[in-house]
């Protein structure tokens, strides 16, 4: 069975789900939910056993599709993003029933399965068509799930502002990707590359042609300066869904933006120089733009909206740090990395604040006054997410921003260094917070919280992958070795 | 699996079983225990031999850049690995039974992290163990000082920022040693093997005196070198007994260590730059005089204790500017001593606090009449804080001042002669404070009606214990002294 197969049963899956829901009223919604969970746990069992070579996959795809490690990775990072996804809308499901219209909310389950369909293609993308397509297919399913519980102001407000930035942001990528292909008159990697080391090639229509790209994409993944809109859809959207935002839409961005920035930044590559350095640029910003307005939140929701924000700009740092020999991994693959520290430590974190929320906790930083004391467990979770989202040593945080920061060393990038510090070193306070919150003060009901075992599992398999990542990267390390060295070389 | 290994993971174990609901003082006094007698038995199965390390293991944990769970030791380790043991004993022992189980999570994992610090051989680990017992140590100022919610929160703030932005600096310096002495081949976080990088291609003398000077900075933060002492005393004051025990004891010395096993092997000229050399004396001699004539002002026993351990700092970073075979021998002697002095005199004074409610030396007096062995125990940590001949920090102090005069063979007269010349004065303010304390709190009458009765038996034994400890230390320094044949000599 090839990958392809896998991605073709999870749109089926999404469509079938969809149809149901729509054609027979009876089905309730504890069994659609089911098979969505269900139905992606079975694609992440068979991707798991499918054959990976480009040889399996059928012979109209091969030209469009490559299967490199990189690849490889982000599509199980996009199954295991939307499993935790669909288990946070189970987890979530009281708020939404209180603010869906009747209470219906099944199209929350048969969206994330194509949305995950389009993620994993986008990680196979050779050209920029593909890309567009999938980019798409993404940010329509998200358009429609951020306005979801469309009873609340605040998710119609996130919405409203979620579609016309990203309908704007979508216009900008094309504009950039016309350009791209005018200049370059090709439309895929290879093509683009190989233009771009050609001296004849007109080098300021295709800088023109990359930042308009750069700065679309900038909008997916929430890269400063077009990161505005972060904090307000965040804490309106429902919680799986700012979820699935802050860890797969992101992923999906930067996967693309992984292929793009090889693309450009290929050894002979006319723009080379201007590329990383609009890179290292935008990364800084987008680091302080992100942790230093952290400092002054004080509902949790928000806080980790402006952390997304900071750890986007580490991501851009590590793309803009190209290759060395000193390392195992290429800027690609310490992205790859990268984003694969942030998964468990962001859905920890919204896991913690949808199981308070379940139990009428607000997410101010006041709210969770006592928690050490009323769920020691729950508490305990929290204290080990945030502290890799912070970096500290030994969780899987730290691992992401050492190799990170060796990077641009390694680059004498000494500026940008500098910023990602500061925004480490306010990270230690924004984050420590509300752990400090947890284990002070006195509750204001003494009355347990209770967490389901399915729950108790998941923070644990949580907390369990954090420390993993911490104290043993290579488990991480491993899958994405080569990554780096294919997608430079699919470049050439 | 390395006896070293199991001496690391056994705090951790003990502090996840109370964290569960094991009964939290058999588990973690059984641990210390068991971690005392293991670093017991590994001392007297340690053989000094140059350049090779004891009881080493090594898992690979990440390729390349190449880090790798990697323990080991030399007679450095192991001398504050028996501190760390020694102290922890202590700790855990006198926590009170009706403190809440989260003291004793907390004091095992600085133990963890701190023999995690000193027994790792790679770089990563040991920077990554020591950020592993600051935060219990916060969480614990914070939640159970001994001053109300917003002061002991405003203390645990400042020496968070502090010791964050050490760290970060630390971090920095760490790096750039790494990157510098990698090569352009392949990252390694190994000390033995940047050791070795070392010693065959040296750095340039200018660049040696700048990464050691960062790493100073750094590494000087942890140990509240001058100017950057503030946030020791208070935090000191207000933290809960144990914690303060584990980490004025025990923790800070990690800052001193990394300097003396680090810093100094790899970057061997750094500290005779002579700019660094300069700033370094200077800071240090900050420590001794200025924080000395701090010390003397205080009024209260905490503070005193707080601000004389921040002083005390200046002898060993004296040490280490000399960075002769001498004086580093007898910097590391008075690690060990001045932790477990420091350790007794907080828990001396943490029982006083609990018995009487406050430690203003204005308000007591002649307690010794009530408690003559509190008092006496008291003159051990004090007289021996002070450097008085058969307690262990006189023969670490001595050695100290020794080497570094004698440096640079003894013929010249320079700013490291001058250094000890003004710095042996901080051993009479340390004896004007300390024997006034005495003075205050143990002789005269009790006209103030305070009254307070000696430790039951049970409760004596930690204390004697790190009496002891001084005891045999300061009478025979050269049990310690003789595992240091293979200490680093640059």
């Amino acid at each position: 069975m090839s990958v392809f197969a896998v991605e073709i049963f999870l749109v089926l899956l999404g469509v079938g789900l969809l149809c149901l829901e729509a054609l027979l009223p009876s089905v309730t919604r504890r069994a659609i939910a089911a098979l969505s969970l269900g139905g992606t746990a079975l694609a992440l069992v068979l991707f798991a056993f499918a054959d990976t070579s480009a040889a399996a996959l059928p012979a109209f795809v091969q030209p469009f599709h490559q299967l490199d490690s990189l690849a490889l990775f982000y599509k199980g990072f996009a199954l295991v993003a939307t499993l935790a996804v669909l288990w946070l809308t189970v987890e979530n499901r009281g708020y939404l029933e209180r603010h869906c219209p009747e209470g219906r909310h099944g199209e929350m389950f048969s969206l994330p399965p194509l949305v995950c369909a389009g993620m994993m293609w986008m990680a196979s993308a050779k050209d920029l068509m593909t890309v567009f397509v999938c980019l798409e297919l993404v940010t329509v399913s998200f358009y429609v799930l951020v306005a979801f519980a469309r009873k609340s102001s605040l998710v119609l407000e996130a919405g409203v502002k979620y579609l016309i930035l990203g309908a704007l942001s979508t216009g900008v990528l094309v504009y950039g990707i016309a350009w791209t292909y005018g200049v370059t008159d090709s439309m895929s990697f290879d093509g683009i590359s190989a233009a771009l080391a050609d001296p004849e090639t007109p080098r300021r229509g295709a800088l023109l042609g990359a930042a308009f790209l750069l700065a679309g994409l900038g909008f997916k993944v929430a890269a400063a300066p077009f990161h505005i809109w972060v904090p307000d859809v965040y804490q309106g959207a429902p919680l799986p869904v700012t979820t699935f935002l802050s860890v797969g839409s992101k992923a999906a961005g930067f996967v693309v933006l992984s292929r793009v920035v090889a693309a450009f930044t290929a050894a002979e590559s006319l723009i080379r120089t201007e590329i990383t350095t609009l890179l290292l640029i935008a990364g800084a910003a987008t680091i302080l733009l992100g942790s230093l307005p952290a400092l002054f939140q004080t509902s949790v929701k928000r806080l980790l909206a402006y952390s997304s924000i900071s750890h986007a700009g580490y991501l851009l740092l590590a793309l803009a740090a190209a290759p060395t020999a000193r390392h195992d991994l290429s800027s690609a693959g310490v992205t790859a990395f990268y984003l694969g520290t942030y998964l468990p430590m962001t859905v920890l974190g919204f896991l913690v604040l949808s199981v308070l929320r379940q139990n009428g906790v607000g997410d101010d930083l006041r709210d969770l006054a006592g928690l050490g004391r009323r769920q020691p467990f729950l508490a305990l979770a929290a204290t080990l997410g945030f502290a890799s989202l912070a970096g500290l040593p030994l969780t899987a945080g730290f691992m992401g921003k050492l190799l990170v920061f060796l990077g641009l060393v390694d680059h004498a990038a000494w500026a940008a260094l500098t910023c990602a510090v500061i925004g480490a070193a306010a990270g230690f306070y924004y984050y420590l917070r509300p752990v400090l919150a947890m284990y002070s003060g006195s509750p204001a009901t003494a009355e347990p919280i209770k967490l389901s075992t399915a729950t108790r599992a998941v923070l644990f398999a949580l907390v369990a992958a954090i420390i993993v990542i911490g104290v043993y990267p290579r488990s991480l390390q491993a899958p994405l070795k080569s990554a780096g060295t294919t997608a430079v070389h699919a470049s050439h | 699996m390395s006896i070293l290994e199991i001496v690391i993971l056994l705090p951790l174990l003990a502090a996840l079983a109370v964290c569960l609901g094991a009964p939290a003082r058999l588990v973690s006094v059984g641990s210390a225990m068991v971690n005392l007698g293991l670093m017991l038995g590994a001392a007297t199965k340690f053989k000094a031999v140059a350049g090779e390390l004891a009881f080493t293991s090594s898992r690979v944990v990440l390729d390349n850049p190449s880090i790798n769970f990697a323990v080991g030791m030399d007679g450095t380790s192991l001398i504050l690995g028996l501190l760390t043991a020694l102290v922890t004993l202590a700790a855990v022992w006198q926590i009170a039974d009706d403190r809440p189980p989260i003291y004793h999570t907390a004091s095992q994992l600085i133990a963890a992290g701190a023999f995690g610090a000193f027994l790792c051989t790679d770089l990563f680990f040991l920077y990554a163990f020591h950020e592993l017992a600051l935060i219990p140590t916060f969480l614990m100022i914070a939640l159970h000082g001994r001053a109300d919610e917003a002061a002991r929160k405003a203390v645990a703030w400042k020496a968070t920022l502090y010791l964050g932005a050490g760290s970060l600096v630390l971090l920095a310096g760490l790096g750039w040693l790494v990157l510098e002495y990698s090569g352009g081949q392949k990252l390694t976080f190994d000390l033995n093997a940047l050791r070795a990088m070392a010693a065959t291609n040296p750095l340039p003398a200018e660049k040696q005196g700048i990464i050691f000077f960062v790493l100073l900075l750094g590494f000087g933060t942890l140990v509240s070198l001058f100017p950057l002492h503030s946030w020791a005393a208070p935090a000191y004051a207000t933290a809960p007994v144990p914690v303060a025990m584990l980490h004025a004891g025990v923790l800070k010395k990690f800052g001193l260590y990394g300097l003396i096993q680090i810093a100094l092997p790899l970057l061997p000229q750094g500290p005779h730059v002579p700019w660094v050399q300069k700033a370094l004396l200077l800071m240090l001699l900050g420590n001794i005089l200025v924080v000395g004539f701090v010390t003397i002002a205080q009024k209260s026993l905490d503070r005193i204790l707080g601000n004389s351990s921040v002083m005390h700092m200046g002898y060993i970073f004296l040490g280490i500017a000399a960075g002769t075979e001498l004086a580093l021998r007898g910097a590391v002697l008075l690690m060990f001593a001045h932790g477990v002095s420091i350790a007794l005199l907080f828990a001396l004074a943490g029982r006083l606090r609990n018995q009487l409610g406050t430690l203003e030396l204005a308000k007591l007096g002649g307690l010794a009449s009530h408690a003559p062995v509190f008092a006496i125990l008291f003159a051990f940590g004090a007289f021996a804080s002070i450097g008085l001949p058969g307690l262990a920090n006189f023969a670490g102090e001595v050695l100290v001042f020794l080497g570094a005069f004698g440096a640079e063979g003894g013929t010249t007269f320079g700013p490291l002669q001058w250094t000890v010349v003004l710095a042996l004065w901080g051993v009479v303010m340390s004896a004007v404070y300390m024997l006034r304390a005495y003075r205050d709190i143990f002789q005269g009458s009790a006209t103030t009606g305070l009254f307070m009765n000696d430790p039951s038996l049970f409760q004596r034994l930690p204390l004697i214990l790190l009496a002891a400890a001084l005891l045999i230390a300061g009478c025979c320094p050269w049990l310690l002294l003789d595992l240091l044949k293979t200490a680093p000599v640059p």
